[in-house]
């Protein structure tokens, strides 16, 4: 045993006992070296190919697109330049869905932020159910935008008076109201924001609760000796332990609130409501009428590449200002 | 004075009870509210008169789902499971060889594959479904099976979970396994994968969930009823002009249950994949 063992470390590579001279030692280096290669070629193939057609190579002509007039047909050839990035931006309704959606990320990733720390907190310290908790929070994880908006549309804010928003109403009498159409105030707000709230806040619940798990206990155990209590432990220790979990679910929700796609085209998508008026288009609806409805691939792709250009932007500047990235590497 | 503030922490106790239960009841009421629109009327549920639970339940609300050819709900749920099946388990494993090789095998360019891989992690997701689109479509993508999937199989935050993970795996399983005579593929398949049971059962879960919601890209490249999936279905169903509200609910009760039922299942690996793709990204 223990001269195996001793053997193993010092022969090359293959584990073989040094002392079986097998050939020249290059020779067979580069015969493993050769036999490695074909293995990795191999694992990655797969994953590289998939990225490059479906990534690198989508990109690229999508990019060349963004320069072309590119009506009904997603061949190259009629160089217009920036023309489609200048009809965008002279575009009210691009412009329009930019200024909402940045109004919607700026009331939903904090809601959201506080809503998932504070039930964290909350289902952290309960000793007894806390498993029965978690699931309950979570398991609207499940569902799909499209079931939950389908809920929110024709029952909870239905503009009918058997709506639930507007029989609860009711009892304090108010009347009914049309909650999704257009409306001044645009109450439609409430139930973009709650149908995300309801859907996401478990997600991100659990992420601080994996983060409230490694926070050794000694460091409150030690601030409790110093008569530290309640809101002083949360802002002095709970919330700095939390940093790292804070800013990575902070870029999580802006980029998902920044898509923002699935409950605003099922929410205002026609129907029986005939709330199709409201106007609210985010930048993703706009890209969906352009390239599928219009079939104009050309300012479609334009529109992509502004739109990542904004996400990449936002999460680099957000990864600069909190440090995110440095502390993981 | 520690008996003050162990009493006040007592007293606080119940309260939080109270909350989290009245909080609990809020966030599952919507299902209650789905699955009592489901076995209504319509006159019923369009009556501004409040009852708890329909006095005769509706059954056929969800047996003319499957019969309306408008909805094709049939098939629709049937494709979604199919491509649910197909991308979790594959999708998985696609990124663990890929992390695998990124982690273990020391090859000279390894760094520029890495590189490749991570360059990607940028790009928004459904933000870049109009180049995805180019492409899938000029391959005649549209309205097929694989144009729903292959692009949905490629997940380089994966690649980045598994190679960390891999990264970790103790070098003596590696040198047991050469001794035992196996090469690069055979320390992958009979080392390294069976290491990594936990990584792949929670990342899977979470693929299969992200696949049977998705949403945009089924819209892009289903367009035909043949194609479309469980969500379409029922979003197709929603936009539609005449509405059906109660069999409306029944399509979100069907559409909804697998995966309630999945994840009441597969909770502490979906619980583990959150937190482990969360906190690394």
């Amino acid at each position: 045993m223990n001269a195996t063992t001793h053997a193993v470390p010092r022969s090359e590579g293959a584990g073989r006992p040094a002392d079986t001279p097998r050939g020249p030692a290059r020779a067979r280096r580069r015969r493993a070296d050769l036999r490695s290669w074909g293995a990795f070629a191999l694992l990655t193939a797969p994953m590289l190919i998939g990225l490059g057609v479906f990534k690198y190579i989508a990109i690229g002509w999508s990019f060349l697109l963004s320069l072309s007039e590119a009506q009904g047909t997603i061949a190259l050839g009629d160089w217009v330049g920036l023309d489609n990035y200048r009809q965008l931006f002279g575009d009210a309704v691009f412009r329009n869905a930019l200024s909402k959606i940045g109004l919607f990320t700026l009331f939903i990733v904090p809601i959201t932020f506080a809503a998932s720390l504070g039930l964290a907190l909350l289902v952290h310290r309960i000793r007894r159910g806390r498993a029965v908790l978690r699931t309950a929070f979570l398991i609207p994880a499940a569902v799909s935008y499209v079931a939950a908006s389908l809920l929110w549309k024709m029952s909870l804010f239905s503009g009918m008076p058997a709506g639930i928003a507007n029989m609860i109403g009711g009892w304090f009498g108010m009347e009914a109201v049309p909650w999704l159409q257009g409306g001044d105030p645009p109450l439609y707000w409430i139930a973009l924001v709650t149908v995300r709230l309801w859907l996401q806040v478990g997600f991100y619940m659990v992420l601080f609760l994996a983060g409230l798990q490694a926070i050794p206990k000694e460091i409150y155990e030690a601030a409790a000796l110093d008569g530290a209590t309640g809101l002083r432990l949360l802002r002095r220790i709970t919330l700095p332990m939390l940093r790292n979990t804070s800013v990575a679910v902070l870029m999580l929700m802006f980029i998902a609130a920044f898509q923002a796609f699935d409950e605003f085209y099922n929410l205002f998508g026609g129907g029986m409501s005939g709330s199709g008026t409201a106007p609210v288009k985010t930048p993703m609806t706009y890209l969906h009428d352009t390239a599928m409805g219009a079939q104009n691939y050309g300012l479609g792709s334009a529109g992509s590449f502004v739109l990542t250009a904004l996400i990449v932007g936002v999460t680099l500047v957000q990864g600069r200002i909190t440090g995110f990235g440095k502390s993981e590497e | 004075m520690t008996t003050v503030r162990e009493g006040a922490r007592a007293l606080r106790g119940p309260a939080r009870g109270l909350l989290a239960g009245a909080l609990m009841v809020v966030f599952l009421a919507p299902f209650y509210l789905m699955l009592r629109n489901s076995l209504m009327d319509t006159q019923a549920l369009t009556s501004p008169e409040w009852t708890w639970w329909p006095s005769t339940m509706h059954w056929e609300n969800f047996t003319s789902l499957f019969s309306d050819p408008m909805v094709n709900m049939g098939q629709s749920l049937a494709n979604s499971l199919l491509i649910a099946v197909i991308t979790a388990p594959l999708s998985t494993l696609l990124a663990s060889a890929a992390g695998f090789a990124l982690a273990r095998i020391p090859v000279p360019g390894r760094g520029v594959v890495l590189g490749l891989v991570l360059a990607t992690l940028m790009i928004p997701g459904s933000a870049t479904f109009v180049p995805t689109f180019v492409v899938v479509g000029a391959l005649g993508g549209v309205n097929t099976l694989w144009g729903l999937i292959v692009p949905g199989l490629f997940n380089p935050f994966a690649v980045l979970l598994f190679r960390n993970f891999y990264l970790q795996l103790p070098r003596e399983l590696e040198e047991a396994g050469r001794l035992d005579g196996l090469g690069w593929l055979g320390l992958y398949r009979r080392i390294a994968l069976p290491s990594s049971g936990a990584m792949l059962a929670s990342l899977g879960a979470l693929a299969f969930i992200d696949s049977w919601n998705s949403f945009l890209w089924p819209l892009v490249i289903g367009q035909d009823p043949s194609a479309w999936t469980a969500q379409i279905a029922l979003s197709t169903f929603l936009t539609a002009q005449t509405i059906n509200l109660p069999g409306l609910f029944a399509g979100a009760v069907v559409t909804i249950t697998p995966l309630v039922v999945m994840f009441l299942i597969a909770q502490r690996h979906i619980v583990e994949g959150i937190a482990h793709t969360g906190l690394k990204g």
